[in-house]
């Protein structure tokens, strides 16, 4: 297994290993001790545990608590999709494409502006189906367009030099796309047109909304489209090639940047992908849209194991679920309030705690050889 | 996109020293990279048009009849596109050509293709309507580019002035590096004159000089056109006659030993020392308010030039440190405080807030500190982000306020002598002075001792640094908390001098200006990070203070992602680089020259002789 940090084997255990055992630990605690006291407080809302810690805690009931549930495989779904772009670039170049979440921001724009569009010529009603395909196209198409060109500007020159720089331009190239969005499109946030009643409405089938059924079905299907497309495909066995060593793939005869162009093309149509879900799941963007919803989806992919297809999928859901299930579960029986202010920090803290106690995440790495140390 | 910046200084005087080379046939040109360069600066000059940076930028006068800021960032793109279509890649063995008329013909040819891509704006602009989506596409700006006229006008003459302005660049590379370097110091003087010019204007108020100012800029704002083309003569002679005497001296400070240079050094020290304290005397708010954001930049700048530029550790969340510093100095000195207040004297927080931070930087430090370098990026913007939303919580609004954050905060006050609060900036500034002077000397004098020797090292290579002893994990940490401790500076005084504090100062965003002021200064080059303070947040502005160029707040993100992209790009080790650093980005280039001079074995020597000296 590949060790992202702690110390070597044989070295001396210094201040920083207890205190990281510390944090383990206390990590590991403070999920116990808070899932212990949600199901106490289910068990019994007037147990005095839940009473110490928070007196206004009143526990979910199962409606809720599924609620919580199925939104949180929505969102993870969305993440898990973007999750293959970080994924697949780190897998093949070894650094993190920062601006990857802006990229996803492109497309819910994109989204946006076709369906508003759509819906002003009346197809939106008519067809809902039928646009909602074109517009999955158009963005996939524009998202691919930029992941490409962004790679050829400002990646490619970069090959090969320390493996901070790339990182610093993709930050560079984030900040440029966000900020081209306000002054092309203007700062405030846009909505997308209303949807029809089958997909805001709750089913009678598990009484889920549409909408979520919706986002699990194309990311499923897309997922299966990738899936093909990597592991039973030329193209797809060029970029484990390239991922697994690009020199060597060189000299087997592989076109490795146009492999490395591939890659963050297919990485881009899925963010497309996943922008129009979240245009179906918030029906609102915004300039911002890309940044949280970027680092989550980075999250997502340490956690499934960088370089791991299903990894991604898999550390997505489980980003969704912990974020839209953690606060609840852990933070407010813990005597924490307002809780739901605090998901994105429950993301980022979901990060920290899986480097710290896995840092290879739960299907191990696939890194390029010279990343292996 | 990156061809909206000048053209990169390496490129100055590219044909000069060849004067047997041959001329090129007028027509002789390299068509496809001429029109692809001409495509993309095409894109670029659409790009810049629909950003609104023209028509909002219109009101701000360069040159008082003749030159809007607005109408200026419409000729940047066709002049650098004339300017790069004729540069030359030197190659061993290939005939090099002397540069002439055809330097001028295709330069004008990319430029007309640069300002054709206006054209097709223009034409765009006066039959469909998009402004549904493109906010900006409106008809100010087909005013605007057709200078109040028809369409066609429009259309002729955008592909006129692209060529005429794209011949002017072409023109430049065709002349001799002196007069080149003439002509570049005289637009410079223009530009300088006319961006300068709140800051001109306020100092000559103070100096009772006014009269200069009523001469050079007209009443709105804006260099008069006869004192531009007097500046501009001015500047030409000065260029001639300086000729390359500032090079000289220049050189002649480095090639100094020992005692002479220290002393050379000082002197050089001392003199900007007594600017910085004399020069606000006579300025207004308007410039000491400005002096102090910059100062305030440069202190954080500092801040993570130890983490980033010596360590080698890219911290995206120091803003954390600059939050937990202002907000800790927050809670400890003002009366409105929420949950705890003891009201302490300035000084004596700031104590209490070093150690805070300190121990914060501990905390943040210790779990990243193993990771891979990416990884710690990510995960330290992270926690730059944690640290925001809990004071934004509600959980912990008892203690810091929520959203509502804390407000009235005392001024700074400093043994009872004096308070520095935002209502007087000269002060502000003499205190952030102060503390810029304490972490300049402080990092000035790590970068030369063990530690900081350690933390190069492990900056270039950590695998061998632990070979050589380092313990890696506690100079890192160590790195870590020099850094949090001088953002926690920075962060105090922040809050003294705004009076309140809100999470919504502390975004993700400040992270990123500070790199960028770091990285385009030059990572772990002191003079190199306070130049890119003063450049970047003198003229541009912060992310929320006003620069000199204080109509650009709209755009100066934008500028500063396009600007770290290019820097990385062409060149990342900054506008003045620390001479170790650079050596290690160029490693490669440099062991090729070497090769090709047939000295690869003297290389690996190189290093060692221009070691600092041990302290």
């Amino acid at each position: 297994m590949i060790r992202t940090s702690g110390p070597r084997r044989g070295a001396r255990r210094t201040g920083v290993d207890w205190f990281l055992t510390f944090m383990r630990v206390a990590i590991l605690t403070l999920v116990a001790v808070g899932i212990l006291a949600f199901i106490w407080q289910e068990i019994d809302t007037d147990n005095p545990f839940a009473r110490w810690a928070n007196p206004d805690a009143t526990g979910l009931t199962g409606a809720q608590f599924r609620g919580l549930v199925i939104s949180g495989v929505a969102q993870g779904c969305m993440y898990g999709l973007i999750a293959l772009g970080y994924s697949m670039v780190y897998g093949v170049l070894g650094f993190i494409n920062f601006a990857h979440g802006e990229v996803f921001m492109v497309g819910a724009m994109t989204g946006m502006i076709t369906s508003n569009k759509l819906a002003d010529a009346g197809l939106w009603e008519s067809n809902f189906i039928g646009s909602m395909v074109f517009i999955v196209i158009v963005s996939m198409i524009v998202c691919t367009l930029v992941a490409v060109v962004m790679e050829r500007v400002a990646y490619r020159p970069l090959r090969g030099s320390p493996r901070l720089i790339p990182l610093i331009t993709s930050i560079g190239v984030s900040f440029f796309i966000q900020n081209t969005s306000i002054v092309l499109l203007g700062p405030a946030a846009k909505a997308y047109p209303d949807v029809p009643d089958w997909v805001k409405d709750k089913h009678t089938f598990l009484q889920i909304e549409g909408s979520r059924i919706l986002v699990v079905v194309v990311a499923a299907v897309s997922m299966g489209v990738l899936w093909y497309l990597v592991e039973h495909t030329k193209g797809g066995k060029a970029m484990r090639a390239v991922a697994e060593d690009a020199e060597i793939a060189a000299l087997m005869g592989i076109n490795v940047n146009r492999t490395i162009v591939k890659v963050f093309a297919v990485g881009g149509a899925m963010a497309g992908l996943a922008g129009i879900l979240w245009g179906i799941l918030f029906r609102s963007v915004i300039h911002t849209t890309g940044f949280l919803p970027g680092i989550k989806a980075f999250s997502a992919a340490v956690v499934g194991g960088i370089g791991h297809l299903g990894g991604a999928m898999a550390g997505g859901l489980s980003i969704g679920v912990a974020e839209s299930v953690g606060p609840l579960l852990i933070l407010e029986p813990l005597g924490v309030s307002g809780v739901s202010q605090l998901r994105d920090a429950v993301a980022f803290a979901v990060l920290i705690g899986v480097l710290l106690l896995r840092p290879a995440g739960i299907f191990g790495e696939r890194l390029p050889a010279e990343d292996r140390t | 996109m990156t061809a909206t910046l000048p053209p990169e200084t390496g490129a100055v005087g590219g044909p000069d020293g060849m004067p047997l080379a041959p001329s090129r046939p007028v027509l002789a040109q390299d068509w496809r990279r001429l029109v692809r360069m001409g495509a993309v600066g095409a894109v670029a000059q659409i790009f810049i048009a629909l950003s609104n940076m023209p028509v909002r930028l219109d009101e701000r006068v360069v040159v008082k009849p003749v030159l809007s800021l607005g109408y200026l960032t419409l000729l940047i793109v066709p002049f650098a596109a004339g300017y790069r279509v004729g540069h030359q890649i030197k190659r061993e063995g290939m005939p090099q050509y002397a540069a002439g008329a055809h330097e001028v013909a295709g330069g004008a040819a990319c430029g007309a293709l640069v300002g054709g891509g206006l054209s097709l704006l223009a034409v765009l602009l006066a039959n469909f309507d998009l402004r549904e989506p493109l906010v900006n596409w409106s008809p100010m700006l087909a005013e605007l580019l057709a200078f109040g006229n028809a369409t066609w006008f429009a259309v002729v003459i955008w592909l006129l002035i692209g060529a005429a302005i794209g011949a002017v660049g072409g023109i430049l590379r065709t002349l001799g590096p002196r007069t080149s370097r003439a002509v570049v110091t005289m637009a410079l003087a223009v530009a300088g004159a006319a961006v300068l010019e709140p800051l001109v204007v306020d100092l000559a108020e103070g100096m009772r000089l006014e009269a200069l100012t009523d001469r050079l800029y007209a009443r709105r704002g804006g260099v008069n056109w006869t004192s531009a083309l007097g500046l501009a003569a001015a500047s030409g002679v000065l260029a001639v006659l300086a000729r390359g005497r500032v090079r000289q001296a220049r050189d002649h400070i480095a090639s100094l030993e020992g005692a002479r240079r220290n002393r050379a050094n000082l002197g050089l020290i001392l003199l900007t020392g007594a600017a910085l304290i004399i020069l606000p005397l006579f300025a207004g708010k308007l410039t000491n308010e400005l002096l102090a954001n910059v100062g305030l930049f440069v202190l954080l700048a500092l801040g993570l030039n130890v983490v980033v530029g010596l360590a080698g550790i890219l911290d995206l969340g120091y803003v954390a440190f600059f939050a937990v510093g202002s907000y800790s100095a927050a809670v400890l000195t003002a009366a409105t405080s929420p949950r705890i207040n003891p009201e302490m004297p300035w000084l004596v927080a700031l104590i209490v807030v070093v150690i805070i931070t300190g121990l914060v930087g501990l905390f943040i430090g210790a779990p990243v500190i193993r990771m891979r370098g990416d990884y710690l990026a990510i995960v330290t913007l992270g926690f730059g982000e944690i640290i925001r939303l809990i004071f934004l919580s509600d959980w912990l609004s008892g203690w810091f306020g929520g959203s509502q954050g804390i407000t009235k905060i005392p001024g700074a006050g400093i043994f009872g002598l004096t308070s520095v609060a935002g209502t007087d900036p000269r002060r502000v500034f003499y205190l952030v002075l102060a503390f810029c002077a304490i972490a300049i000397y402080v990092s000035w004098r790590l970068e030369r001792s063990r530690l900081g020797r350690a933390w190069m090292a492990v900056r270039e290579d950590e695998t061998v640094a632990e070979a050589m002893g380092i313990n890696t994990v506690n100079v890192k940490l160590l790195a870590f908390v020099v850094g949090a401790i001088l953002g926690s500076f920075s962060g105090a005084i922040f809050s003294a001098k705004v009076g309140s504090v809100f999470p919504n100062s502390f975004l993700i965003l400040v992270s990123i200006v500070i790199l960028v002021v770091v990285i385009f200064g030059g990572m772990g080059s002191i003079v190199g990070v306070i130049a890119g303070s003063a450049v970047l947040i003198g003229v541009l502005g912060g992310p929320k203070q006003p620069g000199l160029l204080a109509e650009f707040s709209e755009f100066k993100l934008l500028i500063y992602g396009a600007l770290l992209i290019w820097m990385m790009l062409a060149r990342p080790e900054g506008l003045i680089p620390s001479v170790r650093r650079s050596r290690e980005l160029h490693q490669e280039e440099m062991a090729q020259d070497a090769w090709l001079r047939g000295q690869v074995e003297d290389d690996d020597s190189d290093g060692g002789t221009h070691a600092a000296p041990a302290t």
